[in-house]
């Protein structure tokens, strides 16, 4: 990965392998992950990126190579220290049944022996972060909420004790398109607004390119191509890069990337209903050819007109 | 989930919803059943007009009750406490290998008839209550086992994996998950055994133990069904007691879960 070398990487693995029984599913990866980030992990299924998730918090043990994490052996102590420091949340959510919302948020602060108060306040704060409000959802049981809400609640859990790093193992893939969109937003908006670290694994490429800020393309247990989205979608190290990545769309998934605000041209106006800067210069194609011109109009929220985009200047930029 | 349920033994608990509780009166029933048992003597004596004795009198039948209790209790306590360490053991990674082998010498605990194993364990510890104890504990442990392994089974996997994955050590995932998810099949297992023992226990008044089986077996050696139906009468009620008893013990551990 493409770290400036004087900056230690928060996760480092170094020629780590694990295989079950004659099949290699991690096969001499080495990675360095850095804090503040989201980092992806994709690939196609048995390609070894939940393998590689679980050797981080232990949940798996490596067979060879290390795996450092804050500068330490993961081996230093015993797995259940490790794994309070980082937050865990998997597909199926896993939320315990038995136990009310607000209990399942206050697992790790329980466990790590916070005063009761203090976990009262930070399973609130949690809530509202999520968007539930704590008055209608403190007290409910797991199988009282909706697919969306229960993969809330598991990431409020994860996210509970304040964990160094965020492990999510295929955390959106259970939701229908439309809840997996809203959650995928929040967790960038809560990514932003808290700096955490966050490492995800998925097989589903836009959300890859969506949610990556470091993309990690795996197969058969060994790293493909790793680096930026627009590094993977602009400078495909094999042909297999290209194919995972989708060939024939590689050039959309690359305006995805880009928001209607970076070719925005202030102070010139034209007639149509308003682009807003956050839209992606994908969305802005598909507008371009629905309205057959070449120039769009951008406004702010309020409909404040902000000026125009061009559909010359798509093609500058980004790579 | 409703919480109007009566609150037995809990704080809180107002008088009038224990006096609503039909375990109590159940229970109260048996005992008065036990007591005032020869008072009915005359209609025994009505309905077994042939016989000299009608009424069982060598010991009081609340004394044969409290025996027939303690030998149920104390068999079904080892049986519990083995079977949930024996299902505790083949559900962690380290003793699946034994599991098969513990299930089949289990098995064959419960398809030897308590009567053989009676027959079996006299001459080893002699007659009394010792070789009861050991019969009915060995009766009892299958389905204590069968109900712990099926419970920790139905914990669903990512249960566990989040629950590990979250910091539980082994011990506190087990006590903390695994038991209370487990619980209702597991309770469902115990019960099972304890109502079963609680018939089987009658038996074991062929080796001696004194137990509610007392006066059926000496009154199938005399033809006395008069002392027959006073023991299956007695046997009979204290085993729905104790079902009514489990039924309590449910709703009971259903909040507990929620909590543990």
């Amino acid at each position: 990965m493409d770290v400036d070398g004087g900056e230690p990487a928060l996760i480092e693995l170094r020629g780590v392998h694990k295989s079950f029984g004659a099949s290699k599913a991690v096969d001499g990866v080495s990675l360095r992950i850095e804090s503040g980030a989201i980092t992806v992990l994709v690939g196609a299924s048995g390609s070894g990126k939940s393998t590689l998730l679980r050797l981080i918090n232990r949940l798996l043990e490596c067979d060879a190579g290390q795996i450092l994490f804050d500068g330490h052996d993961i081996r230093d102590g015993p797995a259940e220290r490790l794994r309070r420091r980082m937050g865990y949340v998997i597909q199926s959510t896993g939320l315990f049944p038995h136990w009310t919302v607000a209990r399942n948020i206050a697992t790790v602060p329980t466990l790590l022996g916070w005063p009761p108060a203090q976990i009262d306040a930070r399973v609130d704060e949690l809530l509202e972060l999520l968007g539930l409000d704590a008055g209608t959802y403190s007290d409910r049981y797991p199988h009282q909420l909706s697919g969306g809400q229960q993969q809330r609640v598991g990431v409020a859990r994860a996210l509970a004790a304040r964990p160094t790093v965020l492990l999510m193992d295929e955390p959106f893939g259970a939701l229908d398109p439309v809840t997996r969109t809203a959650l995928q937003q929040q967790l960038i908006h809560i990514q932003r607004a808290l700096g955490c670290t966050i490492v995800l694994v998925t097989h589903d490429i836009d959300e890859a390119l969506r949610l990556g800020q470091h993309l990690v393309l795996l197969d058969q247990g060994r790293i493909v191509q790793a680096g930026t989205p627009t590094q993977l979608l602009t400078q495909p190290a094999s042909d297999q890069v290209t194919e995972f990545l989708g060939r024939a769309t590689l050039g959309q998934r690359l305006l995805a990337l880009r928001q209607v605000g970076d070719i925005l041209r202030r102070g010139e106006v034209t007639e149509g209903a308003p682009l807003r800067p956050e839209q992606t210069l994908q969305e802005a194609l598909s507008m371009f050819l629905l309205r057959h011109s070449v120039r769009l109009p951008v406004a702010d929220a309020q409909g404040q007109p902000l000026g125009v985009i061009h559909f010359n200047d798509l093609l500058q930029g980004g790579a | 989930m409703t919480t109007a349920s009566p609150r037995l033994g809990r704080p809180g608990a107002t008088p009038i919803a224990w006096a609503r509780e039909p375990l109590l009166w159940a229970t109260v029933g048996l005992l008065v059943l036990a007591a005032g048992m020869p008072l009915l003597e005359p209609i025994f004596g009505a309905l077994f007009p042939g016989l000299q004795r009608p009424m069982y009198r060598q010991e009081t039948f609340l004394g044969l009750l409290a025996a027939h209790v303690a030998l149920v209790a104390a068999s079904s306590a080892v049986a519990v406490v083995l079977g949930m360490a024996a299902g505790w053991f083949v559900t962690r990674p380290a003793g699946g290998e034994f599991r098969p082998l513990v299930e089949a010498a289990v098995a064959i605990g419960q398809t030897v008839p308590p009567v053989a194993v009676l027959a079996v364990a006299a001459p080893l510890v002699g007659f009394g209550a010792w070789p009861a104890l050991i019969a009915l504990a060995l009766y009892g442990l299958l389905p204590v086992l069968r109900g712990c392994i099926a419970g920790i089974e139905s914990v669903p996997g990512p249960v566990l994996e989040s629950a590990s994955g979250s910091g539980f050590t082994a011990w506190q995932r087990f006590l903390k998950v695994e038991l209370p998810l487990a619980a209702p099949v597991l309770l469902a297992g115990v019960r099972t055994s304890v109502v079963i023992n609680i018939g089987t226990a009658a038996i074991a008044s062929t080796v001696g133990a004194q137990t509610l089986g007392t006066p059926i077996v000496i009154g199938l050696a005399g033809f006395n069904t008069a002392y027959v139906l006073q023991g299956a009468l007695l046997v009979g009620a204290l085993a729905v007691v104790c079902d009514m008893a489990f039924v309590r013990l449910g709703q009971w551990l259903q909040r507990w879960r929620s909590q543990a």
